[in-house]
Protein backbone atom coordinates (compact mmCIF):
# COMPACT_ATOMS: atom_id res chain seq x y z
CA UNK A 1 0.00 0.00 0.00
CA UNK A 2 1.16 3.26 -1.46
CA UNK A 3 -1.13 5.82 0.72
CA UNK A 4 -1.08 6.39 4.18
CA UNK A 5 -4.44 8.50 4.57
CA UNK A 6 -7.03 9.58 1.42
CA UNK A 7 -5.26 13.42 1.56
CA UNK A 8 -1.73 11.86 0.86
CA UNK A 9 -3.46 10.00 -2.05
CA UNK A 10 -4.90 12.60 -3.77
CA UNK A 11 -1.50 15.20 -2.85
CA UNK A 12 0.44 12.33 -5.07
CA UNK A 13 3.29 13.85 -3.69
CA UNK A 14 2.93 17.03 -4.79
CA UNK A 15 1.58 16.49 -8.02
CA UNK A 16 -1.63 16.02 -7.57
CA UNK A 17 -2.73 18.39 -10.30
CA UNK A 18 -0.97 16.93 -12.99
CA UNK A 19 -1.57 13.37 -12.22
CA UNK A 20 -5.67 14.24 -11.94
CA UNK A 21 -5.04 16.75 -14.67
CA UNK A 22 -4.27 14.06 -16.67
CA UNK A 23 -6.66 11.12 -14.87
CA UNK A 24 -9.43 13.37 -14.80
CA UNK A 25 -9.08 14.84 -18.32
CA UNK A 26 -8.74 11.16 -19.32
CA UNK A 27 -12.11 9.66 -17.85
CA UNK A 28 -13.82 12.81 -18.46
CA UNK A 29 -13.11 12.94 -22.43
CA UNK A 30 -14.06 9.40 -22.26
CA UNK A 31 -17.42 10.15 -20.82
CA UNK A 32 -17.75 13.08 -22.96
CA UNK A 33 -17.63 10.51 -26.07
CA UNK A 34 -19.95 8.26 -24.98
CA UNK A 35 -22.33 10.48 -24.10
CA UNK A 36 -22.13 12.07 -27.91
CA UNK A 37 -22.23 8.68 -29.37
CA UNK A 38 -25.31 7.98 -27.37
CA UNK A 39 -27.22 11.32 -27.84
CA UNK A 40 -25.65 10.78 -31.92
CA UNK A 41 -27.67 7.45 -32.04
CA UNK A 42 -30.71 8.28 -29.88
CA UNK A 43 -31.35 11.56 -32.57
CA UNK A 44 -31.18 9.04 -35.73
CA UNK A 45 -33.38 6.71 -33.94
CA UNK A 46 -36.03 9.80 -33.16
CA UNK A 47 -35.39 11.17 -36.53
CA UNK A 48 -36.53 7.89 -38.00
CA UNK A 49 -39.30 6.65 -35.78
CA UNK A 50 -40.86 10.29 -36.72
CA UNK A 51 -40.90 9.83 -40.45
CA UNK A 52 -41.91 6.18 -40.33
CA UNK A 53 -45.31 7.43 -38.06
CA UNK A 54 -45.39 10.29 -40.76
CA UNK A 55 -45.24 7.43 -43.28
CA UNK A 56 -48.24 5.59 -41.85
CA UNK A 57 -50.23 7.93 -40.97
CA UNK A 58 -50.09 9.00 -44.72
CA UNK A 59 -50.64 5.56 -45.92
CA UNK A 60 -53.64 4.67 -43.39
CA UNK B 1 4.37 8.82 -74.24
CA UNK B 2 3.62 11.09 -76.60
CA UNK B 3 0.45 11.88 -74.53
CA UNK B 4 2.47 12.44 -71.92
CA UNK B 5 4.30 15.48 -73.59
CA UNK B 6 0.90 16.43 -74.95
CA UNK B 7 -0.87 17.03 -71.91
CA UNK B 8 2.64 18.94 -70.45
CA UNK B 9 3.08 21.36 -73.58
CA UNK B 10 -0.80 21.96 -72.91
CA UNK B 11 -0.72 22.63 -69.29
CA UNK B 12 2.44 24.84 -69.96
CA UNK B 13 0.57 27.06 -72.77
CA UNK B 14 -2.18 27.05 -70.67
CA UNK B 15 -0.35 28.58 -67.37
CA UNK B 16 1.92 30.64 -70.35
CA UNK B 17 -1.80 32.50 -71.30
CA UNK B 18 -2.40 33.16 -67.89
CA UNK B 19 0.81 33.79 -66.58
CA UNK B 20 -0.24 36.46 -63.57
CA UNK B 21 -1.29 33.30 -61.72
CA UNK B 22 2.87 32.32 -61.73
CA UNK B 23 3.88 35.42 -60.72
CA UNK B 24 1.40 36.03 -57.56
CA UNK B 25 2.49 32.54 -56.69
CA UNK B 26 6.22 34.07 -56.69
CA UNK B 27 5.70 37.51 -55.69
CA UNK B 28 3.71 35.65 -52.40
CA UNK B 29 6.90 33.81 -51.76
CA UNK B 30 8.73 36.39 -51.87
CA UNK B 31 6.53 38.54 -49.84
CA UNK B 32 6.26 36.07 -47.07
CA UNK B 33 9.98 35.61 -46.78
CA UNK B 34 10.76 38.88 -46.49
CA UNK B 35 8.41 39.46 -43.86
CA UNK B 36 10.80 37.17 -41.83
CA UNK B 37 13.25 39.93 -41.40
CA UNK B 38 11.10 42.36 -40.23
CA UNK B 39 9.12 40.39 -37.90
CA UNK B 40 12.19 38.85 -36.11
CA UNK B 41 15.24 41.70 -36.97
CA UNK B 42 18.02 42.26 -38.99
CA UNK B 43 20.72 40.34 -37.07
CA UNK B 44 22.84 38.77 -39.53
CA UNK B 45 24.09 36.23 -37.71
CA UNK B 46 20.30 35.49 -36.61
CA UNK B 47 19.06 35.71 -40.37
CA UNK B 48 21.60 33.17 -41.74
CA UNK B 49 20.33 30.67 -38.75
CA UNK B 50 16.95 30.41 -40.03
CA UNK B 51 16.91 31.17 -43.79
CA UNK B 52 16.73 27.44 -44.67
CA UNK B 53 13.91 27.05 -42.67
CA UNK B 54 12.20 30.35 -43.95
CA UNK B 55 12.55 29.84 -47.58
CA UNK B 56 11.83 26.38 -47.34
CA UNK B 57 8.49 27.59 -45.11
CA UNK B 58 7.77 29.90 -47.86
CA UNK B 59 8.08 27.72 -51.00
CA UNK B 60 5.53 24.98 -49.00
CA UNK B 61 2.58 27.60 -49.09
CA UNK B 62 3.55 28.92 -52.51
CA UNK B 63 3.39 25.68 -53.59
CA UNK B 64 -0.31 25.40 -51.68
CA UNK B 65 -1.67 28.48 -53.61
CA UNK B 66 -1.54 27.11 -57.00
CA UNK B 67 -2.46 23.64 -56.10
CA UNK B 68 -5.80 24.66 -55.75
CA UNK B 69 -6.25 24.76 -59.63
CA UNK B 70 -4.02 21.65 -60.68
CA UNK B 71 -7.52 19.95 -61.54
CA UNK B 72 -10.35 22.47 -61.18
CA UNK B 73 -10.36 24.06 -64.34
CA UNK B 74 -10.06 20.77 -66.18
CA UNK B 75 -12.88 19.40 -63.84
CA UNK B 76 -15.25 22.04 -64.71
CA UNK B 77 -15.26 21.87 -68.11
CA UNK B 78 -15.27 18.23 -68.45
CA UNK B 79 -11.66 17.85 -69.70
CA UNK B 80 -11.13 15.57 -66.62
CA UNK B 81 -13.74 13.37 -67.74
CA UNK B 82 -12.74 13.39 -71.35
CA UNK B 83 -8.51 12.30 -70.06
CA UNK B 84 -10.55 9.38 -67.78
CA UNK B 85 -12.04 7.69 -71.02
CA UNK B 86 -9.01 8.54 -72.85
CA UNK B 87 -6.65 5.03 -73.92
CA UNK B 88 -3.59 6.59 -72.27
CA UNK B 89 -3.74 5.45 -68.49
CA UNK B 90 -4.81 8.43 -66.33
CA UNK B 91 -2.19 7.93 -63.91
CA UNK B 92 0.13 9.07 -67.03
CA UNK B 93 -2.09 11.73 -67.64
CA UNK B 94 -1.88 12.96 -63.71
CA UNK B 95 2.05 12.49 -63.98
CA UNK B 96 2.27 15.07 -67.21
CA UNK B 97 0.11 17.10 -64.84
CA UNK B 98 1.74 17.41 -61.95
CA UNK B 99 5.06 18.14 -63.77
CA UNK B 100 3.84 20.82 -65.90
CA UNK B 101 2.36 22.24 -62.32
CA UNK B 102 6.18 21.95 -60.96
CA UNK B 103 7.58 23.60 -63.92
CA UNK B 104 5.40 26.59 -63.44
CA UNK B 105 5.14 26.92 -59.68
CA UNK B 106 8.33 25.05 -58.10
CA UNK B 107 10.81 25.57 -60.83
CA UNK B 108 10.51 29.09 -60.74
CA UNK B 109 11.11 28.99 -56.87
CA UNK B 110 13.69 26.72 -57.54
CA UNK B 111 15.47 29.50 -59.38
CA UNK B 112 14.50 32.70 -57.48
CA UNK B 113 15.50 31.20 -54.13
CA UNK B 114 19.50 32.29 -54.58
CA UNK B 115 18.20 35.61 -55.34
CA UNK B 116 15.87 35.85 -51.86
CA UNK B 117 19.14 34.24 -49.99
CA UNK B 118 21.15 36.58 -50.30
CA UNK B 119 18.92 38.64 -48.34
CA UNK B 120 19.46 36.21 -45.63
CA UNK B 121 23.46 36.37 -46.32
CA UNK B 122 23.72 32.80 -47.00
CA UNK B 123 27.39 32.21 -48.84
CA UNK B 124 27.29 31.03 -51.63
CA UNK B 125 28.00 27.36 -50.95
CA UNK B 126 24.69 27.23 -48.79
CA UNK B 127 22.86 29.17 -51.65
CA UNK B 128 23.67 26.14 -53.80
CA UNK B 129 22.95 23.61 -51.60
CA UNK B 130 19.76 25.50 -51.09
CA UNK B 131 18.87 25.22 -54.87
CA UNK B 132 19.63 21.59 -55.50
CA UNK B 133 17.45 21.09 -51.93
CA UNK B 134 14.80 22.79 -53.68
CA UNK B 135 15.43 21.03 -56.80
CA UNK B 136 14.75 17.49 -55.42
CA UNK B 137 12.62 19.02 -53.17
CA UNK B 138 9.62 20.80 -54.71
CA UNK B 139 9.11 18.10 -57.05
CA UNK B 140 7.70 16.31 -54.25
CA UNK B 141 5.66 19.36 -53.07
CA UNK B 142 4.05 19.14 -56.38
CA UNK B 143 3.21 15.19 -56.22
CA UNK B 144 1.95 14.99 -52.55
CA UNK B 145 -0.24 18.05 -53.38
CA UNK B 146 -1.74 16.49 -56.41
CA UNK B 147 -3.34 13.65 -54.13
CA UNK B 148 -4.94 16.74 -51.69
CA UNK B 149 -5.56 18.82 -55.18
CA UNK B 150 -7.48 15.13 -56.31
CA UNK B 151 -9.45 14.68 -53.04
CA UNK B 152 -10.99 18.11 -52.58
CA UNK B 153 -12.35 18.40 -55.97
CA UNK B 154 -15.71 20.15 -56.01
CA UNK B 155 -15.27 19.83 -52.16
CA UNK B 156 -16.98 22.82 -50.22
CA UNK B 157 -14.32 24.76 -48.31
CA UNK B 158 -11.39 22.90 -50.78
CA UNK B 159 -8.58 24.97 -50.24
CA UNK B 160 -8.31 25.38 -46.53
CA UNK B 161 -9.30 21.62 -46.25
CA UNK B 162 -6.18 21.06 -48.87
CA UNK B 163 -3.66 23.00 -47.06
CA UNK B 164 -4.93 20.83 -43.92
CA UNK B 165 -4.67 17.72 -45.73
CA UNK B 166 -0.96 18.16 -47.76
CA UNK B 167 0.64 20.17 -45.00
CA UNK B 168 1.20 17.62 -42.28
CA UNK B 169 2.78 15.37 -45.45
CA UNK B 170 5.24 17.89 -46.29
CA UNK B 171 7.20 17.33 -43.29
CA UNK B 172 9.62 15.16 -44.43
CA UNK B 173 10.70 17.11 -47.53
CA UNK B 174 10.51 20.21 -45.28
CA UNK B 175 12.65 18.47 -42.59
CA UNK B 176 15.41 16.85 -45.11
CA UNK B 177 15.52 20.32 -47.43
CA UNK B 178 16.01 22.76 -44.72
CA UNK B 179 18.45 19.81 -43.23
CA UNK B 180 20.24 20.02 -45.81
CA UNK B 181 20.91 23.94 -45.57
CA UNK B 182 21.69 23.89 -42.10
CA UNK B 183 23.62 20.99 -42.32
CA UNK B 184 26.36 22.38 -45.04
CA UNK B 185 26.26 25.79 -42.85
CA UNK B 186 27.05 23.55 -39.84
CA UNK B 187 30.11 21.58 -41.90
CA UNK B 188 28.03 18.63 -41.85
CA UNK B 189 27.83 17.71 -45.10
CA UNK B 190 24.37 18.07 -47.08
CA UNK B 191 24.96 14.48 -48.78
CA UNK B 192 22.40 12.37 -46.23
CA UNK B 193 19.66 14.83 -46.15
CA UNK B 194 20.18 15.22 -49.90
CA UNK B 195 20.34 11.51 -50.52
CA UNK B 196 16.68 10.71 -48.34
CA UNK B 197 15.29 14.22 -49.80
CA UNK B 198 15.78 12.30 -53.49
CA UNK B 199 14.76 8.67 -51.89
CA UNK B 200 11.28 10.30 -51.13
CA UNK B 201 10.80 12.23 -54.37
CA UNK B 202 11.66 8.53 -56.37
CA UNK B 203 8.66 7.26 -53.56
CA UNK B 204 6.72 10.29 -54.93
CA UNK B 205 7.29 9.63 -58.16
CA UNK B 206 6.29 6.21 -58.17
CA UNK B 207 2.90 6.00 -55.93
CA UNK B 208 1.83 9.87 -55.88
CA UNK B 209 0.51 10.04 -59.21
CA UNK B 210 -1.40 6.29 -58.61
CA UNK B 211 -2.81 7.61 -55.61
CA UNK B 212 -3.96 10.70 -57.16
CA UNK B 213 -5.33 9.00 -60.07
CA UNK B 214 -7.76 6.72 -57.51
CA UNK B 215 -8.75 10.11 -55.87
CA UNK B 216 -9.84 11.59 -59.16
CA UNK B 217 -11.55 8.59 -60.31
CA UNK B 218 -13.66 8.73 -57.09
CA UNK B 219 -14.47 12.56 -57.76
CA UNK B 220 -15.46 11.92 -61.12
CA UNK B 221 -17.81 9.29 -60.27
CA UNK C 1 -12.44 -21.46 -48.26
CA UNK C 2 -14.83 -20.04 -50.11
CA UNK C 3 -17.62 -20.59 -47.69
CA UNK C 4 -15.81 -19.51 -45.11
CA UNK C 5 -15.22 -16.05 -47.24
CA UNK C 6 -19.15 -15.93 -47.99
CA UNK C 7 -19.73 -16.17 -43.86
CA UNK C 8 -17.54 -13.33 -43.23
CA UNK C 9 -19.03 -11.28 -46.25
CA UNK C 10 -22.40 -12.06 -44.94
CA UNK C 11 -21.60 -9.28 -42.05
CA UNK C 12 -20.09 -7.25 -44.13
CA UNK C 13 -23.63 -6.38 -44.75
CA UNK C 14 -24.91 -3.10 -42.82
CA UNK C 15 -28.27 -4.96 -42.09
CA UNK C 16 -26.64 -7.64 -40.10
CA UNK C 17 -24.01 -6.10 -38.81
CA UNK C 18 -26.01 -3.57 -36.81
CA UNK C 19 -27.76 -6.20 -34.90
CA UNK C 20 -24.26 -8.09 -34.28
CA UNK C 21 -22.85 -4.59 -33.17
CA UNK C 22 -26.10 -4.06 -30.72
CA UNK C 23 -25.18 -7.63 -29.32
CA UNK C 24 -21.19 -6.82 -29.24
CA UNK C 25 -20.77 -3.69 -27.78
CA UNK C 26 -21.66 -4.43 -24.24
CA UNK C 27 -19.19 -6.84 -23.98
CA UNK C 28 -16.30 -4.85 -24.88
CA UNK C 29 -17.87 -2.27 -22.78
CA UNK C 30 -17.98 -4.41 -19.98
CA UNK C 31 -14.13 -6.28 -20.56
CA UNK C 32 -13.33 -2.26 -20.80
CA UNK C 33 -14.92 -1.44 -17.64
CA UNK C 34 -13.14 -4.55 -15.93
CA UNK C 35 -9.82 -3.94 -17.29
CA UNK C 36 -9.54 0.00 -16.32
CA UNK C 37 -10.78 -1.24 -13.21
CA UNK C 38 -7.81 -3.49 -12.72
CA UNK C 39 -5.43 -1.13 -14.38
CA UNK C 40 -6.14 2.15 -12.09
CA UNK C 41 -5.56 -0.17 -9.13
CA UNK C 42 -2.54 -1.30 -10.33
CA UNK C 43 -1.80 2.05 -11.44
CA UNK C 44 -2.03 3.48 -7.98
CA UNK C 45 -2.11 1.07 -5.25
CA UNK C 46 0.32 -1.80 -6.64
CA UNK C 47 3.14 0.11 -8.52
CA UNK C 48 5.96 1.67 -5.83
CA UNK C 49 6.86 5.36 -6.08
CA UNK C 50 9.50 6.05 -8.81
CA UNK C 51 12.22 7.14 -6.70
CA UNK C 52 13.36 9.58 -8.90
CA UNK C 53 9.91 10.97 -10.32
CA UNK C 54 8.04 10.44 -7.23
CA UNK C 55 4.71 10.07 -7.91
CA UNK C 56 4.34 12.15 -11.17
CA UNK C 57 5.35 9.10 -12.80
CA UNK C 58 1.69 7.44 -12.80
CA UNK C 59 0.91 9.74 -15.67
CA UNK C 60 2.04 7.43 -18.26
CA UNK C 61 -0.35 4.57 -17.20
CA UNK C 62 -2.25 6.09 -19.31
CA UNK C 63 -0.27 8.35 -21.81
CA UNK C 64 1.49 5.54 -23.07
CA UNK C 65 -1.25 3.56 -23.42
CA UNK C 66 -3.30 6.25 -25.11
CA UNK C 67 -0.22 7.10 -27.36
CA UNK C 68 -0.19 3.34 -28.37
CA UNK C 69 -3.95 3.34 -29.23
CA UNK C 70 -3.62 6.62 -31.18
CA UNK C 71 -1.23 4.85 -33.77
CA UNK C 72 -3.12 1.44 -33.57
CA UNK C 73 -6.08 3.10 -34.46
CA UNK C 74 -4.50 4.79 -37.36
CA UNK C 75 -3.39 1.41 -39.13
CA UNK C 76 -6.77 -0.26 -38.04
CA UNK C 77 -8.56 2.58 -40.14
CA UNK C 78 -5.89 2.07 -42.91
CA UNK C 79 -6.81 -1.35 -42.56
CA UNK C 80 -10.63 -0.49 -43.24
CA UNK C 81 -9.91 1.55 -45.77
CA UNK C 82 -7.72 -0.93 -47.74
CA UNK C 83 -10.48 -3.45 -47.46
CA UNK C 84 -12.90 -1.11 -48.44
CA UNK C 85 -10.86 -0.23 -51.64
CA UNK C 86 -9.92 -3.67 -52.58
CA UNK C 87 -13.91 -5.39 -52.25
CA UNK C 88 -16.16 -2.44 -52.02
CA UNK C 89 -17.78 -3.14 -49.01
CA UNK C 90 -19.72 -0.58 -47.53
CA UNK C 91 -19.12 -1.35 -43.98
CA UNK C 92 -15.41 -0.62 -43.74
CA UNK C 93 -16.24 2.94 -44.65
CA UNK C 94 -18.76 3.19 -42.28
CA UNK C 95 -16.15 1.31 -39.99
CA UNK C 96 -13.15 3.64 -40.59
CA UNK C 97 -15.15 6.85 -39.99
CA UNK C 98 -16.51 5.47 -36.52
CA UNK C 99 -12.78 4.88 -35.67
CA UNK C 100 -11.54 8.08 -36.70
CA UNK C 101 -12.90 10.44 -33.85
CA UNK C 102 -12.36 7.64 -31.26
CA UNK C 103 -8.08 8.16 -32.61
CA UNK C 104 -7.98 11.85 -33.05
CA UNK C 105 -9.33 11.87 -29.12
CA UNK C 106 -6.32 9.40 -27.97
CA UNK C 107 -3.79 11.59 -30.06
CA UNK C 108 -5.46 14.54 -28.02
CA UNK C 109 -4.83 12.56 -24.70
CA UNK C 110 -1.65 11.42 -25.46
CA UNK C 111 -0.70 15.49 -26.32
CA UNK C 112 -2.53 16.05 -22.99
CA UNK C 113 -1.03 13.89 -20.39
CA UNK C 114 2.39 14.26 -22.09
CA UNK C 115 2.09 18.07 -21.40
CA UNK C 116 1.10 17.28 -17.71
CA UNK C 117 4.26 15.19 -17.55
CA UNK C 118 6.67 17.27 -19.01
CA UNK C 119 5.95 20.10 -17.19
CA UNK C 120 6.90 18.41 -13.54
CA UNK C 121 9.87 16.10 -15.34
CA UNK C 122 11.54 18.64 -18.06
CA UNK C 123 10.08 21.88 -16.52
CA UNK C 124 8.24 22.35 -20.17
CA UNK C 125 4.66 22.09 -21.08
CA UNK C 126 6.43 21.81 -24.44
CA UNK C 127 9.21 19.77 -25.58
CA UNK C 128 10.29 19.30 -29.40
CA UNK C 129 10.72 15.63 -28.96
CA UNK C 130 10.28 13.34 -31.83
CA UNK C 131 7.87 11.32 -30.13
CA UNK C 132 5.98 14.18 -29.07
CA UNK C 133 5.97 15.91 -32.63
CA UNK C 134 4.94 13.04 -34.22
CA UNK C 135 2.04 12.36 -32.23
CA UNK C 136 0.95 15.81 -32.73
CA UNK C 137 1.32 15.34 -36.75
CA UNK C 138 -0.31 12.12 -36.38
CA UNK C 139 -3.33 14.30 -34.53
CA UNK C 140 -3.12 16.85 -37.87
CA UNK C 141 -3.25 13.48 -40.01
CA UNK C 142 -6.64 12.44 -38.07
CA UNK C 143 -8.14 16.22 -38.62
CA UNK C 144 -7.64 15.97 -41.94
CA UNK C 145 -9.18 12.63 -42.21
CA UNK C 146 -11.98 14.09 -40.60
CA UNK C 147 -12.39 17.11 -42.20
CA UNK C 148 -12.14 16.06 -45.15
CA UNK C 149 -15.09 12.81 -44.91
CA UNK C 150 -16.96 15.76 -43.35
CA UNK C 151 -16.79 17.95 -46.01
CA UNK C 152 -17.83 15.65 -48.67
CA UNK C 153 -21.64 15.26 -48.78
CA UNK C 154 -22.26 11.94 -50.75
CA UNK C 155 -21.00 9.33 -47.83
CA UNK C 156 -19.90 6.94 -50.50
CA UNK C 157 -17.62 9.41 -51.80
CA UNK C 158 -16.54 10.60 -48.36
CA UNK C 159 -16.27 6.95 -47.44
CA UNK C 160 -14.01 6.17 -50.35
CA UNK C 161 -11.78 9.72 -50.12
CA UNK C 162 -10.75 8.78 -46.78
CA UNK C 163 -9.49 5.96 -47.13
CA UNK C 164 -7.27 7.47 -49.67
CA UNK C 165 -6.25 10.02 -46.80
CA UNK C 166 -5.78 6.98 -44.08
CA UNK C 167 -3.57 4.61 -46.59
CA UNK C 168 -1.78 7.50 -47.77
CA UNK C 169 -1.59 8.81 -44.16
CA UNK C 170 -0.27 5.72 -42.59
CA UNK C 171 2.11 5.26 -46.01
CA UNK C 172 3.37 8.16 -44.85
CA UNK C 173 3.32 7.75 -40.52
CA UNK C 174 6.85 5.84 -40.66
CA UNK C 175 8.64 8.34 -43.20
CA UNK C 176 7.28 11.41 -40.60
CA UNK C 177 8.45 9.48 -37.51
CA UNK C 178 11.93 9.12 -39.07
CA UNK C 179 12.46 12.49 -40.46
CA UNK C 180 11.01 14.18 -37.16
CA UNK C 181 13.64 12.06 -35.29
CA UNK C 182 16.58 12.87 -37.68
CA UNK C 183 15.73 16.32 -37.44
CA UNK C 184 15.74 16.05 -33.61
CA UNK C 185 19.06 14.28 -33.34
CA UNK C 186 20.35 17.27 -35.52
CA UNK C 187 19.32 20.25 -33.05
CA UNK C 188 20.93 18.40 -29.87
CA UNK C 189 18.59 20.80 -27.81
CA UNK C 190 16.38 19.71 -25.08
CA UNK C 191 16.19 16.07 -25.83
CA UNK C 192 15.64 13.49 -22.66
CA UNK C 193 13.92 11.33 -24.26
CA UNK C 194 11.21 8.68 -22.40
CA UNK C 195 13.79 6.06 -23.81
CA UNK C 196 16.03 7.03 -20.72
CA UNK C 197 13.53 6.75 -17.83
CA UNK C 198 14.67 4.65 -14.87
CA UNK C 199 14.55 1.11 -16.20
CA UNK C 200 10.86 -0.11 -15.95
CA UNK C 201 10.03 -2.28 -13.10
CA UNK C 202 7.31 -5.08 -14.24
CA UNK C 203 4.39 -4.06 -12.67
CA UNK C 204 4.76 -0.61 -14.36
CA UNK C 205 5.13 -2.94 -17.59
CA UNK C 206 2.05 -4.76 -16.43
CA UNK C 207 -0.53 -1.65 -15.64
CA UNK C 208 0.42 0.22 -18.75
CA UNK C 209 -0.45 -3.34 -20.71
CA UNK C 210 -3.45 -3.45 -18.72
CA UNK C 211 -4.67 0.08 -19.08
CA UNK C 212 -3.48 -0.36 -22.79
CA UNK C 213 -5.71 -3.45 -22.97
CA UNK C 214 -8.63 -1.31 -21.38
CA UNK C 215 -8.23 1.60 -24.03
CA UNK C 216 -8.09 -1.27 -27.12
CA UNK C 217 -11.42 -2.88 -25.30
CA UNK C 218 -13.31 0.37 -25.02
CA UNK C 219 -12.12 1.80 -28.62
CA UNK C 220 -14.15 -1.28 -29.53
CA UNK C 221 -17.11 -1.01 -27.58
CA UNK C 222 -17.54 3.11 -28.66
CA UNK C 223 -16.52 2.37 -32.19
CA UNK C 224 -19.10 -0.47 -32.84
CA UNK C 225 -21.59 1.94 -30.67
CA UNK C 226 -21.07 4.74 -33.33
CA UNK C 227 -21.09 2.50 -36.34
CA UNK C 228 -24.28 1.67 -35.44
CA UNK C 229 -25.26 5.37 -35.56
CA UNK C 230 -23.98 5.60 -38.84
CA UNK C 231 -25.15 3.13 -40.20
CA UNK C 232 -28.84 4.09 -39.01
CA UNK C 233 -27.85 7.65 -40.32
CA UNK C 234 -27.16 6.45 -43.97
CA UNK C 235 -29.30 3.20 -44.47
CA UNK C 236 -32.47 5.84 -43.41
CA UNK C 237 -34.39 4.72 -46.32
CA UNK C 238 -33.98 0.94 -46.21
CA UNK C 239 -36.90 -1.49 -45.68
CA UNK C 240 -34.67 -3.49 -43.32
CA UNK C 241 -34.14 -0.50 -40.71
CA UNK C 242 -38.24 0.10 -41.18
CA UNK C 243 -38.35 -3.32 -39.82
CA UNK C 244 -36.31 -3.22 -37.16
CA UNK C 245 -37.73 -3.81 -33.46
CA UNK C 246 -36.71 -0.42 -32.41
CA UNK C 247 -39.02 0.99 -34.82
CA UNK C 248 -41.71 -0.47 -33.83
CA UNK C 249 -44.05 2.09 -31.71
Amino acid sequence: MNWGSASEFFAMGGYGLYVWGSFGVTAAALLIEVGLVRHRLAAVRRGLRRELAADRDTQD
Amino acid sequence: MNAFIAIVRRDLLLAARRKSEVFTALFFFMIVVSLFPLGIGPETAMLRRIAPGVLWVAALLAAMLSLNRLFAADHQDGTLEQMSLSPTPLAVLVSGKVLAHWLTSGLPLVLLAPVIGLQFDLSARALGVLMISLLLGTPVLSLIGAIGAALTLGVRGGGVLLSLLVLPLYIPALIFGAGAVEADVAGLGAGGHLSLLGALLALGVFFAPWAATAALRIALE
Amino acid sequence: MSQRLVNWFKFASPASFYPLAGKMWPWFAALGTVLAAVGLWISFFVAPTDFQQGEGYRIIFIHVPASWMSMFIYCVMAFWAAIGITFNTRLSGMMSSALAPTGALFAFLSLWTGALWGKPMWGAWWVWDARLTSELILFFLYIGYIALTAAIDDPRRADKAGAIVALVGVVNVPIIYFSVKWWNTLHQGASVSMTKAPTMAATMLWGMLIMALAFWMYSIAIALYRVRAIILERERHTTWVAELPEMQR
